[in-house]
């Protein structure tokens, strides 16, 4: 057992080109994440989003079985799951039942597939629980496109999908493309989850896409506001999570998850004081 | 408004037939409501009064037959028409202010980047004014009431200034204070501004100050009719499925009771609020 120490040469860690690229992955992580957990929760979308991350587990596996990246795999596995989900009407999305027997049977899958090759079964741990000091410069560059993507695709339907997401009857009634704005909001999802597994892992997922859009939601009710809230603590999170695991002996995924829900708790708390005392006075 | 639809009806149905999956819900509707009208939509669970209004707004097409909406063919008049669905209560989590809701009713359809304009956010107030809730306008919609969030939701369909508001079942889930507070917003709408309003209703009591005729379905049919003749113990009986009176008061009041021998009043009010809960 490796005791939990300070490490006094940290700061060497942190300038290796590893970690650079780690803390620029960390950014786009952020941008993409914070934005589409905003639309995530207004969904009511959040299970099936976390269940994107799990379906994509048997791809993630499957692929490195097949000798292909396992960004690729994980991708494809997320987006086909995405639109399964998104042909069965954003009802479907909510229902919990069959999203819950779906995902289980797929994070399943992706044992069976990391069985099958012991390169899998290695990879198995940084695909459940992330693995971002590892990411290369051509997922860097993925990260990138995805993100200018996301950016110029929100952009196109901002309002329309905000209608569709919050008010999705109205929004139809009102000629909003509502099926479409469902298509478009699970494959971005989708592409969400893929970039941020790197971060912290299938299984931590929620961590960093609901959590902070769910705190930045308890500040603001401004939706561009809360989207921009929301990256802001994904950024901490990461950034901070890379940082202090080159201090302590832990591993980043652990401290991100820790820091998105400790602000997320005291977030909550303060709220719930501020509430109080408003009640008492 | 201008006088030309004044005068031509707002909604005409000509042999109009819905089918879903194979099955007609209702054919041989045969009617047109006037402009400037207050119409109750009344049938039993599954009679296919939401079917009606869906194809109103051109979001189910029909069968046979066809629809007009304000003088265009239903699903073409889209922006002259205010919709408030039926409230449901996953709307909690909604984060947004009355403001944003409302200003979403304006340019909620538009694609591509439209930072909000200044006469967009005037049509808003207008509208928050005309409900009521200009004051809540910066309170988050899961804060507010049952009430005020029904206000909000009316609101949000006045925003973009329709000659016709549709509302499915705007009264259900609400306390006594908070539907007469509704009805009296529908009301002003109809007198001050002329708008054709049609309410999915299941308790005609506290709308038939403001009602000048109900759609009911029947046997498949939907017909359309003027509240004095609506206002009919058999008629009713048979469109409830359960024996209810017309009451005339010494005042000159009508009401709508549980049949007087028909025993159990309490139950039936149990059923109706049961029902709605379901909704």
């Amino acid at each position: 057992m490796t005791t939990f120490t300070f490490d006094p040469h940290w700061f060497t860690t942190l300038e290796a080109p590893f970690m650079l690229k780690a803390i620029l992955a960390g950014a786009l992580i952020a941008i993409a994440a914070g934005t589409m957990g905003y639309f995530t929760i207004a969904r009511n979308s959040t299970f099936a989003a976390h269940a994107l991350a799990h379906i994509g587990l048997p791809g993630a596996t499957g692929a490195v079985l097949l000798g292909l990246p396992v960004s690729a795999g994980m991708g494809l596995f997320a987006l086909a799951g995405a639109l399964v989900i998104a042909a069965l009407g954003k009802k479907a999305s909510q229902r919990e039942i069959a999203t819950g027997t779906v995902l289980a049977f797929a994070t399943g899958l992706g044992l069976f597939f990391a069985r099958l090759s012991s390169s899998a079964s290695q990879q198995m741990q940084a695909i459940l629980f992330g693995s971002i000091l590892t990411v290369s410069t051509g997922q860097l560059v993925t990260f990138i496109i995805f993100d200018l993507v996301l950016i110029l695709a929100l952009c196109l339907v901002y309002r329309p999908l905000l209608f569709s997401s919050v008010d999705e009857q109205v929004a139809q009634a009102k000629g909003v493309p509502i099926a479409a704005m469902n298509v478009l909001y699970m494959t971005l999802m989708a592409g969400v989850i893929t970039i941020a597994v790197p971060a912290v892992g299938t299984l931590l997922i929620f961590a960093l896409i609901v959590t902070p859009a769910a705190t930045a939601n308890i500040l603001t009710a401004s939706p561009l506001k809360a989207m921009g809230i929301s990256s802001l603590i994904c950024l901490i999170a990461i950034w901070a999570g890379l940082v202090l695991s080159t201090m302590f002996p832990a591993p980043p995924s652990f401290i991100i998850v820790t820091i998105s829900t400790l602000i997320w708790a005291l977030t909550k708390f303060g709220h719930y004081l501020s509430t109080f005392t408003n009640k008492a006075s | 408004m201008d006088k030309q639809t004044h005068h031509s009806p707002a909604i005409v149905l000509d042999n109009a037939a819905i089918s879903r999956g194979g099955h007609t819900i209702w054919s041989h509707g045969n009617f047109s409501i006037p402009t400037a009208s207050v119409t109750a939509i009344v049938g039993t669970n599954g009679a296919g009064k939401t079917s009606l209004l869906k194809a109103e707004l051109g979001l189910l097409a029909s069968s046979s037959g066809s629809i007009e909406v304000l003088g265009q063919p239903a699903g073409k008049a889209k922006a002259k028409i205010g919709y408030v669905p039926q409230s449901y209560s996953n709307q909690d989590d909604v984060n947004l202010t009355v403001e944003q809701s409302v200003l979403l009713g304006i340019n909620g359809n538009r694609f591509g980047i439209h930072p909000t304009r200044v006469s967009e956010r005037g049509q808003a107030r207008r509208a928050m004014s005309l409900t009521g809730i200009e004051d809540r306008a910066a309170a988050r919609l899961g804060e507010l009431s049952g009430g005020l969030r029904q206000r909000a939701a009316i609101a949000q369909a006045l925003a973009s200034d329709p000659e016709l508001l549709i509302l499915d079942e705007p009264l259900a889930n609400l306390d006594l204070a908070s539907q007469r507070e509704c009805v009296q917003v529908l009301s002003n709408l109809n007198h001050e501004l002329g708008m054709t309003i049609q309410i999915v209703a299941h308790d005609l009591n506290v709308l038939l100050p403001i009602l000048t005729g109900a759609v009911y379905i029947l046997d498949g049919r939907p017909h359309y009719a003027n509240i004095h003749d609506v206002m009919n113990s058999d008629l009713l009986t048979q469109l409830y499925g359960t024996p209810v009176e017309v009451v005339t008061t010494p005042q000159g009041n009508m009401f709508i009771s549980p049949h007087a021998g028909g025993s159990k009043p309490k139950e039936q009010n149990l059923h109706t609020r049961s029902r709605n809960c379901q909704q």
